[in-house]
């Protein structure tokens, strides 16, 4: 890896088995606006994890925080993005956007876990966007608003009364896509689904969970399929 | 709205296939997480302004689409739909809604050659707005009746399920309208931007829902 790039507050460490995301500062705070470009060549393979949740807070001047993730992989390439999760704390907004470009044949494995609420909070208001192309296709699209203190989003289209939601996004050429994957049996919990995509090698894991530990459970339970 | 045609597509007699679809609320209903009247209005709001504004949005650009006679986008815009509809429940779903729907279209407008050339099973938005074209309607009023059948095909599919008073589950939809205006006018704001930027907006629980529907050994309703 010839090039590690960073500044406060998301300083990049080298370890021997990934590259960790470190805070720097508190937050996300309010207003806070960060990006992280990643790029991985053919051939290559990048393990990018954070050590902690961040903890998304409000600013002084109800400003939103927001992190822009854009990662291409090229064909052949592995990147494994698999940060901890988000909590976005009482009064806080925060936005996340995403956009993955994987080229054929590569290999993507990408987390995104939203927590409303530090303990006992009902939890700020959060944006987040995934996009992701593969193999020059659409592969995923999709948004998600909720907010702690708003009726619809706890109701039962939404999170229907979750607190903790996450998805675990899988592509590449062993990841078994269109009708392949068997179903759990009737009455499988229906809190987690995994879903094979239409333009797949791809598989979309969904979970929603009322704590952090049981919603990383629940996606990572279903990773082997 | 343009004229009755365009009323046709809204009504849920037009054989379209929309009856045999709960839009996930047989499964809340199962999973006991819609059991009466406030639940369901709290579903049908989140409903609205999730799979409500993406179906919207891509009937709008259906229906642009159809007006501008540009084939090569439909394959364009079959696989916007697919990325956006994460759970193969759904897709199933869709597809069987839209190709029903195409089907009655074909029928009711046979002047409209062109509907052959969107595909055999098309997603319902896609088909929506394209059939909206041929009823000489608008891409703003193609949205608005998406967003209306977001709403008002599950609300139906409620009172039968839960045996609600009929009157109260009107009166939901009734008090809706503004948002389903609100909707509607959103997601026609987006016909002429690149369509990966099209609304996306998604919800775990209706996905969630969909794929336990779907393993379900009895049910009532196909989605």
């Amino acid at each position: 890896m010839p090039v590690l790039r960073s500044a406060a507050p998301l300083v990049l460490r080298r370890t021997p088995d990934a590259v960790y995301l470190v805070g720097a500062a508190a937050g996300p705070l309010g207003g806070d606006q960060l990006s992280l470009r990643i790029t991985v060549r053919a051939g290559a393979c990048l393990r990018l994890r954070t050590v902690a949740a961040s903890v998304a807070l409000p600013g002084l001047d109800d400003a939103e925080s927001v992190l822009a993730v854009t990662a291409t992989v090229e064909a052949g390439g592995a990147l494994e993005y698999l940060p901890e999760p988000v909590v976005v704390a009482d009064g806080a907004r925060h936005a996340t956007d995403i956009r993955v470009t994987a080229g054929e044949g590569a290999w993507l494995v990408l987390r995104d876990e939203l927590i409303l609420g530090r303990h006992g909070e009902r939890g700020g208001s959060y944006r987040g966007r995934l996009r992701a192309d593969y193999a020059g296709r659409p592969l995923l699209r999709q948004s998600l608003e909720v907010s702690g203190t708003d009726g619809v989003t706890a109701g039962p289209a939404v999170l229907a009364g979750h607190r903790a939601c996450g998805l675990l996004l899988r592509a590449g050429p062993d990841v078994a896509g269109g009708a392949g994957s068997a179903r759990p049996a009737p009455g499988a919990d229906w809190r987690v689904a995994v879903m094979p995509l239409a333009a797949g090698p791809a598989v979309l894991v969904t979970a929603l969970a009322d704590d952090a530990v049981t919603l990383r459970r629940r996606l990572t339970l279903r990773t082997a399929t | 709205m343009n004229g009755a045609a365009a009323l046709l597509l809204a009504d849920a007699r037009f054989p379209a296939g929309g009856h045999a679809h709960s839009g996930g609320v047989e499964p809340a209903a199962s999973l006991g997480t819609v059991t009466g009247l406030g639940e369901l209005e709290l579903f049908l709001r989140g409903r609205l302004w999730t799979a409500g504004l993406t179906a919207a949005a891509l009937a709008a650009v259906a229906c642009a689409i159809a007006a501008s006679e540009s084939p090569a986008t439909w394959d364009e815009l079959d696989a916007e739909a697919d990325a956006r509809l994460p759970s193969p429940a759904q897709r199933q779903a869709s597809r069987r809604q839209g190709r029903t729907l195409l089907r009655a279209a074909k029928a009711a407008w046979p002047e409209a050659g062109w509907l052959g050339r969107i595909g055999r099973q098309p997603h319902h938005a896609v088909a929506l707005g394209a059939t909206a074209y041929a009823a000489a309607a608008t891409p703003a009023e193609a949205a608005r009746i998406a967003a209306y059948q977001a709403v008002s095909s599950p609300a139906s599919a409620a009172v039968r399920l839960l045996a609600l008073d009929p009157m109260q589950a009107a009166a939901i939809t009734a008090r809706l309208a503004h948002e389903i205006d609100a909707v509607a006018r959103q997601a026609s704001r987006h016909e002429d931007g690149p369509l990966e930027d099209l609304p996306m907006a998604s919800a775990p629980a209706l996905d969630l829902l969909a794929e336990a529907h779907a393993r379900a050994e009895v049910r009532l309703f196909e989605s």
